[in-house]
């Protein structure tokens, strides 16, 4: 019988975060290092919401990777926010809430686990895949983007000793078509599976393979702690926050 | 068990933040608005809420409801839309579960936010809710903008808030405040129905009918098209209503919109307001009340306030 998935009662805090380096990896994708206190960071698949002087609500974007000092964020330029992300120098200071959300669990069972990416979804999966090597899992990685010139990454999970799997929908690099294109097309062999990509994949992965797995979901949020309820959901076990309870789901209690 | 103190930063300095409403004596005048605090548990991670005056729970409504598709936030320059749709568990639920775990780390009288889709479903729950001792006062919100058939219709016109307050008065002993929305064309005329109906006090300003679009989808950004606009923007609107209601009115007001320092607060009761309420900067940053707590004295010694209650309807 499926239980509910425990809630992360990790406290949270705000604090300031001082920029290391900001450096450009694709055409609109960025790479954010900032030092600061990480203690409130307990999972891959978490995420922080960044304070932008000028901007009324927080941009909230997952941690790609921490460490006891550091946390490495990768974002993609989308609006206003985060082009003005995309201009901070080294040494700049950001206010930020960190530990927030329920991560990827990765106490499973499962030896061989598939982390699916897709596009600005991939950077969690990094540091969910690190951790994942360190407790002697063999880990697969399926990435998919839209073209070649968008790929990232790609080299730094093969370092990690992840076998790597990349897909453009234009066939420029890789297999040709999306994420579950490469699952088939490749027969990747995976008893368990993590994913975090934009909704279609998401849907699209979870109505193509058998295996259970975790999600990691996006939506528009106002507080990114649970107070506002503004990115609420429908799940079996009950209504949950995708900042709270979320983002990551299990694959049994998701309602599309 | 022994209970710590929470120790006031008005006592600390020497200067009187308190201030009264209907009998219930807060220690500050600064109140979380309802749905933004929640039922207060994501708050105390961040830090000890018994700091506040107190704190308005989140819209309690009689059966439980999911709300409204999203997106249902869209950011706003100096604030914020919301069509959150009045989520809540239920009052069942929040008197089984939300009152007795906010017992375990919020000792202070909470205000109960009521809402409802008929006089009946007021009154149900508002009769519920004065058997709870935990609840200093009712706060009935006949404002909503995010819902259809329900919440605002009852504010937007005298004789219907009345009726509501009629209802909610025969049910309970507790103060009741009545929250208004500012998407009328005369609020004073609203207000004083309900103070002729036995209304104990007003809060105002609940969000203001708002609406953005994503040029480049070309389409609303919430899912409901329009929802409810807070946030600095909005706080010189408040101000005014305030300044209108508590002219008109002899029942206290709670003053809500925009706030986000100190000076708001002071503001807001030099406008007329008894207590100050604290919204969507709570989101923004889930410290905002305490800071601004802790700002109060000195920004009243700068001001040469000594007693807080004494500047209400100053202006």
């Amino acid at each position: 019988m499926m239980t509910d998935k425990p809630v992360n009662e990790a406290m949270y805090k705000r604090g300031l975060y001082r920029i290391e380096e900001n450096e450009r990896l694709t055409e609109s994708v960025w790479r954010m290092t900032l030092k600061g206190d990480t203690q409130w960071i307990t999972a891959p698949g978490q995420f922080v919401n960044i304070a932008l002087e000028g901007h009324y609500l927080r941009r909230p974007i997952s941690v790609c990777d921490w460490d006891d000092e550091r946390i490495v964020l990768i974002y993609k330029v989308v609006g206003d926010g985060t082009a003005q992300m995309g201009r901070m120098e080294a040494g700049e200071d950001l206010d930020l809430l960190t530990g927030l959300g329920n991560g990827f669990s990765t106490r499973i069972d499962a030896r061989r686990p598939l982390l699916v990416g897709g596009g600005v979804g991939v950077p969690p999966l990094y540091g969910l895949a690190r951790r994942l090597l360190d407790a002697g899992r063999q880990v697969g990685v399926v990435l998919g983007f839209n073209t070649e010139a968008e790929i990232f990454y790609e080299e730094e999970f093969r370092r990690l000793g992840c076998s790597v799997t990349v897909a453009t929908a234009d066939g420029s690099r890789g297999v040709k078509g999306f994420v579950t294109t490469a699952i088939a097309e490749e027969k990747l062999d995976f008893d368990y599976f993590y994913a975090c990509g934009p909704l279609p994949m998401l849907h699209a992965l979870y109505n193509a393979v058998e295996q259970d797995g975790q999600l990691s979901f996006e939506e528009r949020m106002g507080c990114g702690f649970g107070a506002c309820m503004g990115c609420s959901c429908k799940t079996r076990y009950g209504n949950k926050r995708i900042c709270k309870e979320g983002p990551v789901l299990e694959k049994g209690e998701i309602i599309w | 068990m022994v209970e710590k103190q929470t120790i006031q930063p008005g006592v600390a300095a020497g200067v009187d933040t308190t201030v009264e409403l209907c009998g219930v004596r807060l220690d500050n005048p600064v109140v979380p608005a309802s749905g933004t605090f929640g039922y207060g548990n994501e708050f105390k991670d961040f830090y000890d809420i018994n700091i506040l005056g107190s704190f308005s729970f989140k819209g309690t409504t009689r059966e439980a409801r999911f709300g409204n598709p999203t997106p249902r936030i869209a950011e706003c320059t100096e604030g914020m839309i919301n069509a959150v749709g009045l989520q809540n568990p239920g009052i069942d639920a929040v008197i089984r579960h939300e009152l007795p775990r906010l017992r375990s780390f919020f000792r202070k009288p909470v205000i109960a936010n009521i809402s409802g889709f008929s006089v009946e479903e007021y009154a149900y729950c508002c009769e519920r809710i004065d058997k709870q001792e935990q609840v200093g006062i009712i706060e009935v919100n006949v404002s909503c903008p995010n819902v259809r058939h329900g919440g605002m219709s009852f504010g937007t016109s005298p004789e219907a808030a009345a009726e509501v307050t009629r209802a909610v008065k025969a049910v309970t002993t507790k103060p009741v405040f009545i929250k208004l929305s500012p998407n009328v064309t005369d609020i004073v005329a609203i207000a004083r129905a309900c103070e002729e109906a036995g209304a104990d006090g007003i809060s105002l300003i609940n969000t203001v009918l708002g609406m953005r679009i994503d040029v480049a989808r070309r389409r609303p950004v919430i899912a409901n098209t329009m929802g409810g606009f807070s946030g600095p923007a909005i706080f010189p609107l408040a101000v005014r209503m305030v300044y209108q209601v508590a002219r008109a009115c002899r029942i206290p007001v709670m003053g809500c919109g925009g706030v986000r320092s100190a000076r708001d607060v002071i503001e807001m009761m030099m406008a007329g307001a008894t207590a100050v309420q604290v919204g969507a900067a709570n989101l923004v940053n889930p410290y905002a009340s305490k800071e601004i707590i802790e700002a109060l004295p000195g920004e009243m010694r700068r001001l040469g306030i000594e007693r807080l209650s004494d500047i209400i309807g100053i202006a």
